[in-house]
């Protein structure tokens, strides 16, 4: 489109672009003063109002926090999680996705409904805890996994990628005598690197995220995944009844140490934001569109 | 007359051996698809076959099978709780706030958004407001928290700078309301846009073209060609919101839930999860749990239904 010159064009970019630039910067900000908090000391943190960039450069913050082994566990935790998570997650998720996607398969269309059906209902919470329990799941880390192994979403979005290779190719493999296995992994699986890229890095967004299953299904707090222990630390912390989560603390944590276990919850997604970005526009749309 | 007879019976006994044929060939589809379907039945459809401890009185150690009958007592008693009517119209409440505040939002910043003709700009716009969504709860609300406090929170520095009364935001029940949307449009505002701005951009160009020498300016565009044509998915995805009705994310609630805002901060899931797991009240929490999913469905059906009518094509 062409750029309006008239004067009612110019002013509506102006609005628009100060708008935008608002929100951006109402979005991006809090990071940026969680993160430079996290940097500074806590008596710079109490003088000054608003820190944006630290003056007084401090790293006492992350000192503190790695001085006891709860950070590092609940880390090893979180990241065993995600990596053990993700690839069975990603597993099942592409031989349903691959035998859905199969045109001629008898039986397709109720499995896709029975797919389907708990996207609009579902047993709730205290049915699925007693699942879960009688599996004798409760306090093993298969109970953050298997209970949420397959999202039905990024299930269906797997499908209609597969969907969309042509034919001709599967059918091809197959007179060279190729098997549905062979199909799937030779050819299938290495043309849909873009989507397959996508849907792992979103199961692996969902389980480095990982709460309400933790508490749910985990009694031990030695076993605590990261995202429960910053719970415990910021927001317990920040309401009335603290009770002292790592080892050696006597006084409640100051900011730059809550800012601190922050980012450092953060960090992994921050470091894979860069490769997400790049896919998922493409690959949510595929699923949202026609799921 | 023989041959009559024998027929449809040969044909009927091709078509099966055909099916049979069909169904071998495709073994190894069916192996493929195995452990999706497991893990669907057992995760998914066990817990909704659970859903009748519901008219129980389930005790773990007796199982499903072996508890005793109760009928409806448990849904006679959610409707004689006051506090479920309590829990019940904070639901709808943060519902409703759910769709005025929120759901409107990113269809003005696609809008918006679609106006930009400086790429970088947009980029780096997008880049900036999809991250929050990979977020979990906990770190959004964890980031408030330290944002908010009394002692030292950056925006009560900043009101008692002013010169204004500092505000307890977390432990004040007006405040709950407020917080939780903002956090909601915080976190997923630019997310929501990916979809309508997908839409957007399969509008004909012409069309704009057309309005143009026709001499509408820009809003007159707006009004006209883009949200016209981004119609059907702003349908679509007001259905999908309707049929979350009451789905508002039992960790953030619970996230921000203390003793002192419980009043107005306790939700169906948080109510469910206290009752249910903490309590031990198994087949009440699951009657709670029931009552939330049906009518999740019936809203979803009616949504849909209403959709049709109105000429739309609806999600199923």
């Amino acid at each position: 489109m062409v750029e309006d010159k008239t004067l009612g064009g110019r002013l509506f970019a102006i609005l628009n672009y100060t708008l935008l630039t608002v929100i951006g910067l109402i979005t991006i900000i809090p990071f940026i003063h969680v993160v430079a908090g996290s940097f500074t000391t806590s008596a710079e943190m109490a003088a000054k109002t608003f820190v944006l960039i630290p003056t007084d450069w401090s790293l006492e913050a992350y000192k503190f926090i790695f001085s006891t082994s709860t950070i590092f566990k609940a880390m090893g935790v979180s990241i065993g999680v995600t990596l053990l998570g993700t690839v069975f997650s990603m597993f099942v998720t592409a031989l349903m996705a691959y035998g859905l996607s199969r045109r001629d398969l008898d039986g397709r269309k109720p499995i896709m409904f029975l797919v389907v059906f708990t996207m609009l209902f579902s047993g709730g919470l205290i049915p699925t805890f007693l699942v879960v329990k009688e599996l004798g799941l409760i306090d093993s880390y298969a109970a953050l996994v298997l209970p949420s192994a397959v999202s039905a979403f990024n299930l269906i979005i797997l499908k209609n990628f597969f969907q969309n290779i042509p034919e001709g190719l599967e059918e091809s493999a197959k007179i060279d005598g190729a098997s549905d296995f062979g199909i799937l992994f030779r050819i299938v699986l290495p043309l849909s690197m873009p989507a397959i890229a996508t849907i792992s890095l979103f199961y692996a967004v969902t389980y480095w995220n990982t709460y309400l299953s933790a508490i749910l299904y985990l009694n031990e707090s030695a076993m605590w995944p990261i995202q429960v222990l910053l719970r415990q630390i910021v927001v317990l912390a920040s309401g009335m009844d603290y009770s002292s989560t790592l080892d050696n603390v006597t006084p409640p944590p100051e900011q730059s140490v809550k800012m601190a276990v922050i980012v450092v919850a953060t960090l992994p997604i921050l470091l894979i934001y860069p490769f997400l970005q790049k896919h998922f526009a493409k690959g949510a749309l595929l699923g949202s569109m026609k799921g | 007359m023989e041959e009559v007879s024998v027929r449809p019976k040969a044909v009927a006994a091709t078509r099966s051996s055909e099916l049979s044929r069909r169904l071998w060939r495709n073994k190894w589809i069916y192996v493929m698809l195995l452990p999706g379907v497991l893990y669907f039945l057992i995760f998914k459809y066990i817990p909704m076959y659970g859903l009748i401890i519901s008219f129980q009185n389930y005790k773990p150690f007796k199982g499903v099978s072996g508890s005793e009958w109760v009928g409806f007592e448990h849904f006679q008693r959610l409707f004689t709780e006051p506090d479920f009517f309590n829990i019940l119209s904070n639901t709808l409440i943060l519902f409703v706030m759910n769709i005025l505040f929120y759901f409107p939002i990113p269809i003005l910043l696609a809008l918006m958004l679609n106006e930009v003709r400086f790429g970088l700009f947009k980029k780096v716009f997008q880049t900036i407001v999809y991250l929050p969504h990979f977020m979990s709860w906990v770190i959004i609300v964890s980031i408030s928290f330290v944002m908010l406090t009394m002692d030292g929170g950056i925006i009560n520095q900043m009101i008692s700078y002013f010169g204004w009364e500092k505000i307890n935001f977390l432990l004040s029940p007006e405040w709950f309301r407020p917080t939780y949307i903002v956090q909601v449009i915080w976190r997923e505002a630019g997310w929501g846009t990916i979809i309508y701005l997908a839409a957007i951009s399969s509008i004909d160009p012409q069309l704009y073209e057309a309005a143009r020498m026709d001499g509408a300016g820009r809003l007159r565009q707006m009004w006209h060609i883009t949200l016209p044509a981004i119609r059907s998915v702003i349908v679509v995805l007001l259905i999908l919101k309707i049929g979350d009705v009451l789905e508002l994310g039992f960790e953030h609630v619970y996230l921000l839930l203390n003793s002192m805002n419980r009043n107005v901060a306790e939700i169906i899931d948080t109510y469910v999860y206290t009752a249910g797991l903490k309590q031990g009240q198994f087949s009440y929490s699951a009657a709670i749990g029931f009552f939330k999913s049906f009518i999740g469905l019936v809203l979803v059906m009616l949504a849909n239904k209403m959709a049709k009518k109105m000429g739309e094509e609806g999600v199923y």
